[in-house]
């Protein structure tokens, strides 16, 4: 088997696992159960090989083209250095959620519908980050989407359904958004081939279209990633999932379908303006002291989160909107060590929610005595989002406000450091009422989770401790050849028509 | 035009319903629009057979790209309607301001 047939994989394993899951599932008891391990566990081996196999290929590029079309006619997939980088982290998360929710979603009726779904939305999230074609991408994120408005509904309870509709409500227009954009780029460009679509751009300068478009799109990944204006959704959806799929939505969906869209768009057909980088790094600004600020008076330990996810995203934004390699490194790493801090954190409220039965800050305390394991991984994951030296967070934070500073944006790095400080004391509360204290009466005879959910918050763990690693020089690649894409702009057309040429 | 009358659905609606069916107006739009992208005057189905030229022929790109954009609606439009549903069992009611367990 040629290396290169692989691409196409990351697509058929999901999807044939979600027909799997829900056939199978229901005629042999737990089968649905391994059939999820297995895939998501070969997902997660082929995404790390393909990362590798980049290192190997001339240009770092790999294109496969479907059905043997050549790209401006037929669809062909496209991997880079970003898109690798990307897969590598939708599938580690996917990996242990998978894990997480072996053991977790006991407490919920129809398990094989549920990894039906999930398998579902991790192909959408995997389609997305690998596809070449700009009307796939669309078709992609819709399968990702829809998956995702009926698993915050999974559990049918009152508040679960409204916040569905809301969040299906906010999703669909962003949608029609993104889908108007596509139809004015098409009937501008003739062409749906990202990378054609570029080169037909770079010598029709001066268009009105261009900033027409940007802001639909703008409009529309900025709602699917919950920036500060159109985050509305988020809040109400991310607590009301399961706990394991609040970890997908709020550490991969926003920020595949949201900040990698955008930063694919924007950078890489349309061609980055100063004017873009300026919206972007207002928004991201703006996301990261609103997120924090309403977070900060919760009570609600998920919803506190989910306001934490608006902040982090924020973090993110404003360090690619810099556009200077420093500040899209920061950027991207940032997105990598959010992914792995903030699933350590709802799978941790999940756990909480598990054996407390409740996620009020107000009726918890003292858990650190009963749940041992999960206090520390909490104690880390906490740490690492706010930023504390040793864990990744730090570096990546550190990462931005230098690359701020160092393009004379003091504003921005100081809400930066200030974002960070009211994370921290937002955590502490956390932690305070959670984990120390007195336990309340009716709490005393809980136990530890069961050993599928310790293990995957445990790894989560190891891997905010160790994130900063990915900083030594040979395992940079990882992160600068995704930069690498980010900073070449539209020249990324050439080298994918170069690439499938071959 | 047609779009913004959707999006007016969306946003001002009270009802459930009415805000459904403003999602739908706007996908219709959206469809509608791209449909009439690929359209040439005097254009022909896209057809092709012997001893034709191709240069009158209507774009048939947008017609495949709208119908997979019309089948991505229903999915979602089902969706959103049997979400609809369960609603109405549990909260026994339509109207959105009546509708808010969840504050933030």
């Amino acid at each position: 088997m040629k290396a290169i047939n692989i691409i196409p994989l990351f697509v058929i394993i999901p999807l044939a696992a979600a027909f799997l899951t829900s056939f199978v599932g229901r005629l042999i008891r737990r089968s649905s159960e391994v059939i999820i391990l297995i895939t998501s566990l070969a997902l997660l081996g082929f995404s790390v090989y393909t990362r590798f196999l980049l290192n190997s290929v001339p240009g770092k590029i790999l294109v496969y083209k479907i059905g043997g079309w050549m790209p401006p006619f037929g669809i062909c997939m496209v991997i880079d250095g970003l898109s690798g980088f990307m897969l590598v982290t939708v599938n580690l998360i996917a990996f242990f959620v998978a894990v997480y929710s072996l053991s977790y979603m006991n407490q919920y009726t129809d398990k094989p519908k549920f990894f039906t779904l999930f398998s579902l939305m991790v192909c959408g999230m995997n389609g997305v980050i690998i596809t070449g074609d700009l009307f796939n991408l669309f078709v992609f994120l819709e399968i990702a989407s829809i998956a995702s408005y009926a698993l915050v509904a999974f559990g049918t309870e009152a508040e679960e359904l409204e916040a569905s509709f809301k969040y299906a409500i906010m999703g669909s227009v962003a949608s029609a958004f993104i889908f108007i954009g596509i139809a004015f780029l098409y009937s501008f460009t003739s062409t749906l081939n990202m990378a054609d679509m570029a080169r037909i751009l770079a010598y029709k300068q001066n268009a009105w279209v261009i900033p027409f478009v940007g802001v639909l799109f703008l409009m529309g990944f900025g709602l699917k990633s919950s920036l500060v204006p159109f985050h509305a959704w988020l809040p109400d959806a991310h607590p009301s999932a399961p706990a394991s799929i609040s970890a997908m939505l709020s550490g991969i969906l926003i920020k595949t379908l949201g900040v990698y869209s955008l930063v694919r768009i924007f950078f890489n057909i349309i061609g980055s303006t100063q004017g873009y980088l300026t919206v972007l790094m207002f928004l991201g600004a703006i996301s990261m002291i609103t997120g924090v600020v309403l977070a900060l008076s919760q009570w609600d330990l998920k919803r506190l989160l989910a306001y934490h996810s608006i902040s982090q995203i924020g973090y993110v934004v404003l360090g690619i909107g810099l556009g200077t390699p420093l500040g899209v490194f920061g950027g991207l790493f940032h997105l990598f060590n959010h992914s792995v801090f903030k699933s350590l954190l709802f799978l941790n409220s999940g756990s909480v929610d598990y054996t407390a039965g409740t996620r009020d800050l107000k009726e918890t305390g003292g858990l650190g005595k009963l749940m041992p394991v999960t206090a520390k991984t909490n104690l880390v994951a906490s740490m690492a989002i706010a930023g504390i030296p040793p864990f990744n967070g730090f570096f990546s934070k550190a990462i931005i406000i230098i690359a701020c500073l160092q393009k004379g944006f003091t504003g921005y790095a100081i809400c930066a450091v200030i974002g960070s400080i009211l994370t921290l004391a937002s955590f502490m509360k956390v932690q305070k009422f959670v984990f120390l204290g007195e336990i309340k009466d009716k709490l005393k005879n809980i136990k530890e989770v069961p050993f599928a959910m310790l293990f995957s918050v445990v790894c989560l763990a190891v891997i905010c401790v160790s994130g900063g690693l990915l900083l030594m020089p040979s395992l940079r690649f990882f992160l600068d050849d995704a930069v690498a894409v980010v900073l070449k702009g539209t020249s990324y057309a050439g080298i994918v028509l170069e690439a499938a040429a071959k | 035009m047609l779009f913004c009358v959707g999006l007016y659905g969306v946003l001002r609606k009270r009802n459930i319903i009415k805000i459904i069916v403003g999602l739908g107006i706007m996908e219709y739009a959206m469809n509608l629009f791209f449909v009439l992208l690929g359209y040439r005057f005097h254009g022909r189905a896209p057809i092709d057979a012997n001893n034709q030229d191709i240069f009158n022929m209507v774009d048939p790109l947008p017609q495949a790209l709208v119908l997979t954009s019309i089948v991505i609606g229903l999915a979602v439009t089902a969706l959103i309607i049997s979400i609809a549903i369960r609603i109405y069992e549990k909260y026994g009611t339509f109207d959105i301001t009546k509708i808010k367990k969840l504050k933030g």
